[in-house]
């Protein structure tokens, strides 16, 4: 099977389907891969790097004619779809909700089309998950243009000119690209805030070193395949609010709000826009939809009442070598499921393949059946590091193991000679002992003070000594257990006393 | 029980009542204990303490005591003097009172010693018997000596530096062997009172014995020997008990004397260092002339009230690390101010406290709970460690060796292997010292010399007053 690569003819498209390390794979998976000559050059791919990893570099035409699959990003355009043989595969971005006649004419051709943004979003289609890809890129990329718009450090820093304080950023949004921002934006050195309707991301948005905005309101806005869903008017009022007022305290705000095949909804209003401190930056990631602020124009960066409202629609395609490389492995995993070099086909049986092919054997088979996808479970935390038992720990056990021995023997032999009393007296002692120790080493250490004044003023038992000697009918005997008696007192009232007053100064 | 004879018909009415007095009375000291292993239980853990003593001394008193006018005043003026001491002691004091209060009890002790062996009862010359008051005697002698110089040393009357005479250990074994023989052996085996001078010799030399082991341990060990001392009245209790038969002081005595070695071990651990090395080691007098470890100690960063401000303002996490410092300063109640201020503005406070930090076990948690800290954002060094390279910011309030990192890093350290909170792992660092000093280790800190560290220069009190100043 032979794999082409055409060169990429959307105006201002700098990613390449595939990069040299990806043509590699995709030999060692069995297919033969040529690339229309200067494909790769806006990825910074020359094409001796390709032939070095093993392709032929054709031109477009032979391209198109020769190959059994094609491999492109974008998806194709009139023009290409006319160039392609009949019964090849072509493998891109689709957008196959919105490009409803492109799968009709891609049909009339007898060429079968797999969209890559149709891949189902189950944990097995992980790895082939283009959008994810694209998405994790567009959030890094984001950031960077917002930094670049943005006249101050992210980080704070205490210098020898002064202080700088951090810039403060608000991501809405907290899918892949809205988590790539937030890593961004935390490892810049702002202060990152996220808010997503899902409350399943919390967790993750913390990982990242963010806040998790919430509002105080329940709704689950877990939607159906990892997306979030479409609010409650009372929900989208609170959240509204919230969003106004952080705008006004924030520096940046990257919004990520898109819905599949929709337009994106409007959450920056120009008013929000109006409050924001001059000199801010907006970057909406949902531009392609129309954008989530209001203000945002596709394709542009416009400057509204002084801040900077970026409506980029190819932030992955300002990383073309990043993106080119990832959408490439992406590929080298779908076509591996596909069955390699030997045994490419579509088979419908595979999830993965019937969710992604929209056109085979010159019929639409997008969409595919419903399947309910589940959402995926919010991750596991990493389990608590144990402390390591050492050693040493061990040898301590032997060592006391051999003291416990030790001590009974010794017992037993204070036992051979003794009376009986003794015994019974020391039969209550190391119980004591034991008792005391089971239950001391529960005590929280931060009552350790009031367990030492409370211990003092039990340990004031002894005034019972004194007290049995008072009545002695011997003077000195009297003199000495009052003076016992007095001071044992003074340790009983007095540590009782103080134990209660520190109790009382512990508060939640 | 032990009975006198004059009194032995009265008693015997009530000596299965007492008997059982005394069981409950155990038993609502060990619920005290059980009670302190939660802030929410620890108020009801005392009332059964207080409970428990209630039973025990109303049970004595019906024992068959004849002589009330002259124990009931005493009782009446001992609890008063009591009540006045715990109303008006400061709780940065609170060590000082815990000591004051073990060196009664060993006082307590040796005077009980003294009167049972007078008072010579029916069995005073069994040889168990004897040993017994041998013993609880010795005890309390170290006891009730050491306390006090213990107390001494905590209030600051007695130099904090350890002495160290020549031969010391020479000397204490010296001491230890003549109680023995040739005294013990002479008192054992002596007629009537007749080995009274002997006990008083030994009494002599278990209180210069307690002298001079606690002079020879440095400020910063108090913890340590607080805790040891508790120990020892605990056992000056029970061996009392065993002296006069009676169980119920066998009972709190054991209960007393277990939490108090507990509390050393956990001490000593929480140090690196073995109980012995506490009392013998004289620690802080090899290292103390040099600072230790060749490494170079660069430039401290200083900052200002005004920048410690800005960085609490911008910090989503902060942590306080108090020490005996901060005790000092009496600086509690202003931290806990700023504590309330940036948790009022959403930013994460919370407290970590090393297992030594201050002069007693748990006394910085007495002092921030004094400043209505509330405990529940008062961590554990083990709770808080890993969490620290998450956090913003830590302030560290006069502490030093506990957050010195050369106890991780540098194994020729003389603190090497000693826990420590790990705050150089945080952003950043700001360090609350009243001037370059080394610590009670008398090693050098690097953390001071780190580049995320700031050093704030100055009485704890004031640059934090200054400091809440700055905040709004």
């Amino acid at each position: 099977m032979l794999i082409g690569i055409p060169k990429e003819v959307a105006a201002g498209e700098c990613r390449v389907a595939a990069a040299p390390e990806n043509v590699a794979k995709f030999i060692k998976l069995g297919f033969e891969v040529s690339i229309e000559a200067g494909a790769g050059q806006a990825a910074k791919f020359p094409d001796a790097l390709y032939e070095q990893s093993g392709a032929t570099v054709l031109s477009a035409a032979e391209v198109w004619d020769k190959a059994d699959i094609l491999l492109k990003i974008r998806p194709p355009q009139d023009s290409e779809v006319e160039l392609a043989r009949e019964g090849a595969t072509l493998i891109s971005l689709i957008q196959p909700a919105q490009n409803g006649d492109l799968l009709e004419r891609l049909a009339k051709r007898g060429v079968n089309a797999i969209a890559m943004d149709a891949v189902p979003r189950i944990s097995r289609a992980q790895s082939m998950d283009a959008l994810s890809s694209m998405a994790n890129i567009a959030g890094y990329r984001a950031m960077v243009e917002a930094a670049g718009e943005f006249g101050r450090f992210f980080t704070g820093q205490i210098t020898a000119a002064g202080r700088v304080p951090p810039a403060k950023v608000l991501v809405i949004g907290a899918g892949v690209a809205g988590l790539s921002a937030i890593g961004t934006a935390v490892k810049l050195g702002a202060i990152v805030r996220a808010f997503d309707t899902r409350p399943a991301v919390k967790d993750e948005v913390g990982s990242m070193g963010a806040e998790f905005l919430e509002l105080e309101f329940e709704e689950d806005g877990t939607g159906e395949g990892g997306y979030a869903k479409v609010m409650s008017k009372e929900f989208i009022e609170a959240e509204m609010k919230l969003f106004a007022e952080q705008a006004a305290e924030v520096d940046i705000i990257v919004t990520t709000a898109m819905i599949p095949g929709k337009k994106s909804p409007v959450l920056i209003t120009g008013e929000m826009v109006r409050g924001m401190k001059e000199g801010s930056v907006i970057v909406d990631l949902a531009a392609e939809g129309g954008g989530n602020c209001e203000l945002t124009r596709p394709n542009e960066k416009v400057v509204e009442h002084g801040v900077t409202i970026l409506g980029y629609t190819d932030l992955p395609s300002r990383l073309p070598t990043q993106a080119s490389t990832l959408y490439g492995n992406n590929l080298v995993k779908l076509l591996g499921l596909l069955g390699g070099g030997e045994e490419f086909k579509l088979d419908f049986e595979d999830e993965i393949v019937r969710g992604a092919t929209v056109v085979r054997d010159g019929e639409i088979t997008w969409p595919p059946p419903q399947t309910a996808a589940p959402s995926p479970p919010p991750k596991p935390k990493p389990a608590a590091v144990l402390p390591q038992e050492d050693g040493e720990a061990k040898g301590g056990s032997t060592l006391s193991g051999v003291l416990l021995g030790f001590a009974c023997l010794l017992l037993l032999a204070l036992g051979w000679g003794s009376g009986s009393e003794f015994l019974d007296q020391l039969t209550v002692f190391t119980l004591s002992c034991f008792v005391g120790y089971m239950v001391v080493w529960n005590v929280t250490p931060a009552l350790h003070t009031p367990l030492m004044s409370v211990t003092n003023a039990i340990s004031g038992i002894i005034v019972l000594g004194g007290m049995l000697f008072i009545s002695s009918g011997n003077q000195a005997v009297q003199i000495l257990s009052g003076v016992a008696v007095l001071i044992a007192t003074i340790n009983v009232a007095g540590g009782f006393l103080v134990t209660q007053r520190m109790l009382k100064m512990f508060r939640k | 029980m032990i009975t006198l004879a004059a009194t032995e018909s009265a008693a015997n009415e009530y000596q299965g009542l007492m008997a059982m007095a005394y069981l409950v009375a155990g038993l609502l000291f060990v619920l005290s204990l059980g009670g302190l292993s939660r802030q929410e239980t620890a108020k009801r853990g005392n009332i059964y303490g207080i409970i428990g003593m209630t039973i025990a001394i109303a049970a004595t008193l019906l024992s068959g005591i004849t002589n009330f006018a002259w124990l009931i005043p005493l009782m009446i003026f001992g609890a008063l003097i009591g009540m006045a001491l715990a109303k008006r002691v400061e709780m940065t004091s609170m060590p000082e009172l815990v000591a004051i209060l073990h060196s009664f009890v060993g006082l307590a002790a040796v005077l009980v010693g003294l009167a049972s062996y007078i008072n010579h009862g029916d069995k005073a010359h069994e040889i168990v018997h004897q040993i017994e008051i041998l013993l609880g005697v010795f005890i309390g002698g170290v006891t009730f000596t050491g306390s006090i110089v213990a107390f001494g040393k905590l209030r600051g009357s007695i130099g904090s530096k350890p002495l160290l005479l020549p031969g010391r250990h020479l000397a204490n074994l010296v001491m230890v062997l003549a109680c023995i023989w040739p005294l013990g052996v002479k008192f054992i085996g002596a007629d009537g009172t007749g080995g009274l001078i002997a006990l008083i010799i030994v009494t002599v030399i278990s209180f210069i014995l307690g002298v001079h082991l606690i002079m020879a341990i440095g400020g910063a060990d108090m913890p340590v020997v607080v805790s040891m001392l508790n120990s020892y009245s605990g056992w000056a209790a029970a061996a009392s008990g065993f002296m006069l038969d009676n169980n119920l002081l066998i009972i709190t005595g054991a209960l007393v004397g277990s939490s108090g070695a507990i509390l050393s071990y956990i001490m000593c651990r929480a140090m690196n260092r073995s109980l012995a090395n506490v009392i013998f080691g004289g620690f802080g007098t090899t290292a103390g002339t040099t600072p230790a470890g060749g490494e170079e100690q660069g430039t401290v960063t200083e900052t200002s009230a005004e920048e410690v401000a800005g960085m609490m303002n911008d910090a989503g996490s902060v942590v306080f690390v108090p020490g005996y410092g901060m005790a000092v300063a009496q600086a509690q109640h202003v931290i806990q101010e700023i504590s309330d201020t940036l948790r009022g503005k959403g930013v994460d406070v919370r407290f970590a406290i090393h297992p030594v930090a201050g002069r007693l076990p748990g006394h910085m948690n007495v002092l921030l709970a004094e400043a209505r800290v509330p405990y529940d954002i008062v961590f554990e060094m083990d709770e808080i460690n890993e969490d620290l390279p998450e956090t913003d910011l830590v302030v560290v309030v006069g502490a030093n060796d506990i957050v010195n990192p050369s106890a991780l890093e540098d194994a020729g350290s003389p603190i090497a292997g000693m826990p420590v909170i790990e705050a150089w792992n945080a952003r950043t660092v700001v360090a609350l010292k009243r001037s370059m000093a080394a610590g009670y280790s008398g090693v050098e800190n690097p953390l001071y010399f780190r580049d995320n560290t700031r050093m704030l220069f100055g009485d704890a009190k004031e640059t934090l007053t200054a400091v809440s100043e700055n905040l709004n």
